[in-house]
């Protein structure tokens, strides 16, 4: 990667400094070996703070929120919102776990995520008298597997995996996660599937039957066979363009999350197998460290209301798990977008991912290993 | 005499000082900056090759050597191994396609030289992403391509996401710095070696192998190595125009860092590619000194 020349005596110089720097940071990470018990200690928060003298940092996926959204804040709750971004889970939990005070009050990551984040000791417990919203979810939002009862984490949006799929370009609309895996010869080669790990692995592990959390290798095994048997019949990976693909012509049949399929357009369809699938939510998070808890609060609570979390609906096409807000969305806009018709029951079929902890390396090891395979 | 001798001594050191901290002055930029941005970074990285994966990421300080034995391990091994194999293929076609042309370039009269290096180096001026999406547009299966094809009856042919696309895309994205050194190698040499060569009567290939290629052996090195370095450790091509169906060290690098959230073992393969590199470098320096 360096393609610098340097004398013979600095590298050893530089190598003992970064050490020291290195042993230095120690410090700073105990809380990330600490013994993955739940964070008990509650801050005592102040219903009456004066939220003008607070601010709220948040780290957010662009386009998340509504772009108006810090003026809003402003105005309800008097306090200053900054928005910063993060492109995915892993990039804000590189920052929340190096150890460094981030300065961010909220986060939005995905459930697994914010489990693992909770049993790192590094998130503030909701305090649900300071969120008073919280009564417009759904019951079926309370009861999510990566952390029942909301106790550190508010669910923002949540949806499913499924196969989004050409109508006119398909003989017979796929049923199966094996219609994705092994697809009739007019889709043959133009098929996708996702990269990221979990949902890599998850038409295969649906199929066969297993939990989208599974953790024995036996089981992996059979997955891995099955996904490089996928591979010959693959156009391609992909986790961002598989909509523009489906509309090009270029792919026929994708796996989506159900907010990306581009299910408005002409000839193209939602399905979720019969296998069944996954649940994923991305919730919001108040951080240990955020010195602004009340306002952190105050701001989770405006988010909840049924206007302004109906936005997210309306306009970034998730299903969002809030009651009030869900029954707001225009009739005309849920009729032709499918991830928008999913009840709470139907999302609840899908099992909730969880994190695997140090056996989430199995996962990575296979989706290597499916990559890497010519 | 004695006391010429000495201040003679001391104004030699005076000046011996003056030209130090001078040359401290000079050096003082640069030097901060390789030690603030490349020696310490790289330092850090080193020293996360001897511990632990944090279970949620970042590092426990909990000395390990287990990074190093996985580096070993048949499934990492075969992927360094695969990207050695690609980033050598798109090296030897670059060079093959390279030379020729810094030839031709070299022997161009002056003004029309200027025009062909500016053109060399003109897609530079564009984003590296738009020109990588640009050949997905060409090479799609309803792309540009196959569309012109099907016209004459042929096709449509899959040229996309395969090993092929990804040396492909290597050699068009680097081929100007093996173009380049070559060009400064070929302009330098002098005609008049040529035509010497020629006049003791010597036939064109054999100058060429016998008084050319040797002479421009230097370029030849530097220019293999700018293709070689950045495609060995590239991970957008293979991504992009690959598909991801295949992977090379530098996704299994990113994938460390973004994904598995395992900074030691994704030092610990940087450190690897690193390796290699140095090996390389020392190979050019060796080569320079001996031309």
């Amino acid at each position: 990667m360096s393609r610098s020349r340097y004398s013979r005596r600095l590298p050893a110089a530089a190598l003992v400094a970064g050490l020291a720097l290195a042993v230095s940071a120690c410090g700073g990470e105990a809380a990330d070996t600490a013994a993955p018990a739940a964070s008990a200690s509650s801050a005592q928060l102040d219903p009456n703070a004066d939220l003008s003298k607070q601010s709220v940092t948040i780290s957010v996926w662009d386009g998340y929120t509504p772009k108006e959204l810090p003026q809003q804040v402003k105005e309800k709750l008097k306090t200053e919102l900054k928005v910063t971004l993060h492109d995915t889970n892993e990039t804000i939990m590189g920052k929340l776990t190096s150890g460094a005070d981030t300065g961010l009050d909220v986060a939005f990551v995905s459930g697994q995520y914010a489990q693992a984040l909770n049993e790192a000791g590094l998130l503030e417990p909701i305090h649900p008298e300071l969120v008073p919203n919280l009564a417009n979810l759904f019951p079926e939002a309370k009861e999510l597997a990566y952390d029942k009862g909301n106790v550190f984490s508010v669910p923002y949006t949540w949806g499913t995996t499924g196969i989004c799929y050409r109508t006119d370009l398909l003989k017979t609309p796929p049923t199966s996660w094996n219609d994705l895996l092994d697809p009739p010869a007019e889709a043959k080669k133009k098929v996708t599937m996702m990269t990221t790990e979990r949902w890599l692995a998850l038409p295969a592990i649906k199929a066969l039957g297993y939990s989208v959390n599974t953790r024995s290798d036996e089981e992996l095994a059979k997955v891995k066979e099955k996904l490089l048997a996928a591979k010959a019949n693959l156009l391609a990976y992909d986790d961002t363009t598989f909509g523009e693909r489906l509309k090009k012509g270029e792919a026929v049949m994708v796996e989506a999350w159900d907010g990306w399929c581009p299910a408005g357009e002409k000839n193209i369809d939602f399905v979720v197998p019969k296998e069944g699938s996954d649940l994923w939510v991305d919730t919001m998070v108040v951080l240990k460290s955020s010195k602004n808890k009340e306002a952190a609060h105050a701001f989770i609570n405006y988010i909840l209301d049924p206007q302004v979390h109906g936005w997210a609906a309306s306009n970034i096409l998730y299903s969002v798990p809030n009651k009030a807000a869900m029954d707001i969305v225009d009739a005309d806009l849920k009729a032709k977008t499918p991830s928008l018709q999913m009840t709470p029951a139907q999302l609840l079929q899908g099992e909730s991912i969880i994190d695997l902890g140090e056996d989430s390396q199995k996962f990575t090891r296979l989706a290597t290993e499916v990559a890497a395979q010519q | 005499m004695t006391r010429s001798t000495v201040s003679g001594a001391a104004a030699a050191s005076r000046s011996r000082r003056s030209r130090a901290l001078g040359r401290l002055i000079f050096l003082g930029p640069g030097l901060t900056y390789l030690i603030v941005l490349l020696l310490i970074p790289l330092a850090l990285v080193l020293s996360y090759t001897l511990f632990r994966r944090g279970r949620f990421g970042g590092v426990v300080y909990e000395a390990t050597g287990e990074n190093f034995t996985r580096l070993f391990d048949p499934l990492y091994l075969d992927v360094i191994l695969s990207s050695l194999r690609l980033a050598t293929i798109a090296t030897v076609i670059a060079l093959l396609v390279g030379y020729p042309t810094a030839y031709l370039i070299a022997m161009l009269p002056r003004k029309w030289k200027t025009v062909a290096l500016v053109a060399i180096v003109l897609p530079f001026w564009t984003n590296f992403l738009v020109r990588i999406y640009a050949w997905i547009v060409l090479l799609s299966g309803p792309g540009l391509v196959n569309s012109t094809l099907g016209e004459l009856g042929l096709g449509p042919f899959e040229f996309l996401y395969n090993q092929g696309t990804i040396v492909t895309g290597l050699v068009y994205s680097y081929l100007p710095l093996m173009v380049l050194p070559l060009y400064a190698a070929i302009e330098k040499l002098d005609p008049q070696l040529r035509e010497a060569s020629a006049n003791l009567g010597a036939r064109p290939a054999r100058t060429f192998v016998s008084v050319t290629l040797p002479l421009t052996l230097p370029g030849v090195v530097t220019g293999c190595l700018f293709v070689f370095v950045p495609s060995f450790g590239n991970f957008i091509i293979p991504e992009l125009l690959g598909g991801g169906r295949s992977i090379m060290v530098g996704n299994l690098i990113r994938d460390q860092f973004l994904k598995a959230r395992d900074w030691p073992f994704g030092s610990t393969l940087a450190l690897a590619l690193i390796a290699v590199l140095i090996v390389l470098l020392l190979l050019q320096a060796w080569s320079a000194r001996r031309a």
